[in-house]
């Protein structure tokens, strides 16, 4: 359940030299890297785990995720299924590999979508400004005051379940704090000198807003990104552990725990307790990684939040 | 300052059309057909002057303005309109379940203050001593674990190791506290500890931040007590943002109600919006998202409020 992103909310700092030659910078040296952020390596790491896992789903997998095999239900762990099966007789080893590639794909996809269009929403809403600032805050304030993951039942039931469907939900929901961020690095860069000669050398509406503007978010924009991404696979966890998410069979970490728990006397432990722990490790690993990529963009707050 | 709040309630009219606007448009434009889940998998033997009845019965026949406007009169008796499956009214609805939600949101932020702060006072006070550490290992657990995995496991050890259930059904407060108890404390717990880390870590942050500052160097030079020096002069500027916190984690809360509800499978207003989601109980689901919502925006006009109560430089007029 965590909504970092909505604490890390702090303005960015905006005069920074250009986020690709700091990259090159960090990069430079992998021990000094290792060093500095050793919790961001390590989560970077295991997310590259992960995601290969996923991507190389049916070549790490001995079994199908998704057929039906009566015989081998309610199995609890062995050799031949590392975390049991569950009460159709599906291995969950094999299910949350399978589920890693939808639950993953739901977090990046909507992730980018929600943050990338609210930073563009944001930086147009700075740069012009008046009416259409006015009714762009009011519009996302309405959508702010909803709870977020209530707002994604909504969109959900609304859209039609589905894996766009979920996408699409949760992006909204991610989208203000995109707006929210990108508009307030704007308005304080464009009424920078810069900004006022490249305008004043004839320099378009739309070329000040992308080349001049929208560049300087970037940094703010990778931040919020990278910490919104832990918040988005648990909010997709939860949809589906409530049973409006992306429907089964298609295993996701959350749905795969769905029925475990509701109209079950006594739950079959595996089914309860694996899925959550992927969960749990995952964002663990994405927060951390978020946290690094935090501080190496903002000095200011190094070492600062714990 | 009452006009300050007088001006802010009426400031937020728009806003709640607008999410009434929005909830309508999500269930009623946009495809979805409850009929088809009413009758599952036998949907499609529905004969269709069969299904326009029912659909004419459930009120989804009539002009997408006339089922608006019937929604708003509907929220203007105060009856909130009928279910679609059950018989009884939202009203009635949020009557029986709500006391026991309200009652787990309660102990939760309670919770997360008597847990939170001290913890993020301490772990500031003595930045990066063992005691620090633990505190923020736990935080940063706490901050990844998503609560119906926290609430199912406690739920699966007491079943398993100790054979214990907590009792089924709606109990309140004032019929059985014993009972009542036993159900809120599950849920409770998970939300508080979930919110007690954000706090906690907001805390600690914030202190950190402060105590650098010369007014505390000053209170320090003039011989005060350290205990005064943070309960009295630090602390009160470090809650500023803690409060602002608060506002955003009482969304993230009410979220929680609901998956922690489903989890401990206790019968409050977020499993039976659950409930409402899964059957696709239109009139049930607008109005306790709804009813979520003016919560929500009530509990952040009160934090902008508690603003000038802590710091007598912001002045509303």
């Amino acid at each position: 359940m965590a909504q970092s992103s909505d604490v890390s909310m702090r303005p960015q700092m905006v005069f920074r030299p250009g986020v690709v030659a700091l990259v090159q910078r960090e990069l430079l040296g992998l021990a000094t890297l290792i060093r500095r952020y050793p919790l961001g390596c390590a989560g970077a790491v295991l997310l590259a785990i992960v995601i290969f896992l996923a991507l190389a789903a049916p070549l790490v997998t001995a079994y199908d995720p998704t057929q039906v095999q009566l015989r081998e239900r309610k199995q609890t762990p062995s050799w031949a299924h590392p975390m049991g099966t569950d009460y159709e007789g599906r291995d969950i080893l094999t299910r949350a590999i399978y589920g890693g590639r939808i639950s993953l794909a739901v977090a990046v996809l909507s992730v980018l979508l929600g943050t990338t269009v609210g930073a563009f929403w944001g930086v147009a809403s700075a740069y012009v400004g008046g009416r259409f600032d006015m009714h762009s805050q009011r519009l996302l304030e309405v959508f702010m005051s909803f709870p977020p993951l209530v707002l994604a039942m909504v969109l959900v039931v609304g859209i039609g379940a589905g894996l766009w469907a979920v996408v699409l939900a949760i992006g909204i929901t991610r989208l203000p704090f995109g707006v929210r961020v990108a508009r307030s690095v704007a308005l304080s860069v464009k009424e920078l000198a810069y900004v006022e000669s490249a305008r004043a050398i004839g320099a378009s509406y739309w070329r000040v807003m992308l080349r001049y503007i929208a560049p300087q978010c970037l940094a703010s924009y990778l931040v919020l990104a990278t910490a919104q991404l832990g918040v988005a696979i648990v909010i997709e966890a939860s949809l589906g552990f409530l049973g409006v998410g992306i429907p089964q069979p298609t295993p996701t970490w959350g749905n795969m725990m769905g029925g475990a728990v509701a109209n079950v006397l006594i739950p079959h432990w595996p089914i309860v307790v694996f899925p959550g722990l992927t969960i749990t490790i995952v964002v663990l690993a994405f927060n951390f990684f978020g946290d690094a990529v935090r501080d190496m963009f903002d000095p200011k707050l190094r070492g600062a939040l714990g | 300052m009452s006009k300050y709040i007088l001006r802010r309630t009426f400031h937020s009219v728009p806003t709640l059309l607008g999410i009434t606007i929005i909830i309508f448009i999500a269930l009623r434009v946009m495809p979805g057909d409850p009929v088809s889940v009413m009758f599952g998998t036998q949907a499609t033997t529905i004969r269709p002057e069969d299904r326009a009845k029912i659909e004419a019965d459930l009120g989804l026949s009539a002009p997408l303005p006339v089922q608006y406007w019937k929604w708003l009169q509907d929220i203007g008796t105060g009856q909130f309109g009928k279910s679609f499956w059950r018989g009884d009214t939202v009203l009635q609805l949020i009557a029986q379940r709500g006391p026991l939600t309200v009652e787990i949101a309660v102990l939760a932020i309670v919770l997360s203050w008597v847990v939170g702060l001290p913890v993020g006072i301490l772990s500031a006070l003595r930045q990066n001593s063992l005691l620090d550490y633990i505190a923020r290992f736990f935080t940063v657990l706490f901050l990844a674990i998503p609560g119906f995995w926290l609430g199912a496991m406690i739920v699966l050890v007491l079943l398993l190791w100790w054979d214990y259930a907590p009792p089924l059904g709606v109990v309140n407060l004032w019929q059985n506290p014993a009972q009542n108890l036993q159900i809120v404390w599950g849920p409770a717990v998970v939300l508080g500890l979930a919110v007690s880390a954000y706090i906690a870590r907001m805390t600690r942050s914030s202190l950190l931040e402060i105590v650098r500052e010369e007014y505390i160097r000053t209170a320090r030079a003039k011989g005060l007590k350290e205990q005064a020096v943070i309960m009295k002069h630090a602390l009160r500027n470090a809650s500023l943002p803690i409060i602002t916190l608060s506002g955003v984690l009482f969304g993230f809360l009410l979220s929680g109600t609901v998956v922690v509800e489903q989890a401990f499978n206790v019968p409050g207003l977020g499993k039976a919006m659950v409930e409402a989601f899964v059957t696709l109980d239109y009139v049930v689901i607008q109005n306790l998202v709804l009813l979520y919502s003016v919560v929500f925006i009530g509990i952040n006009l009160l934090v902008d409020v508690s603003y000038a109560w802590l710091d007598p430089r912001i002045r509303y007029t």
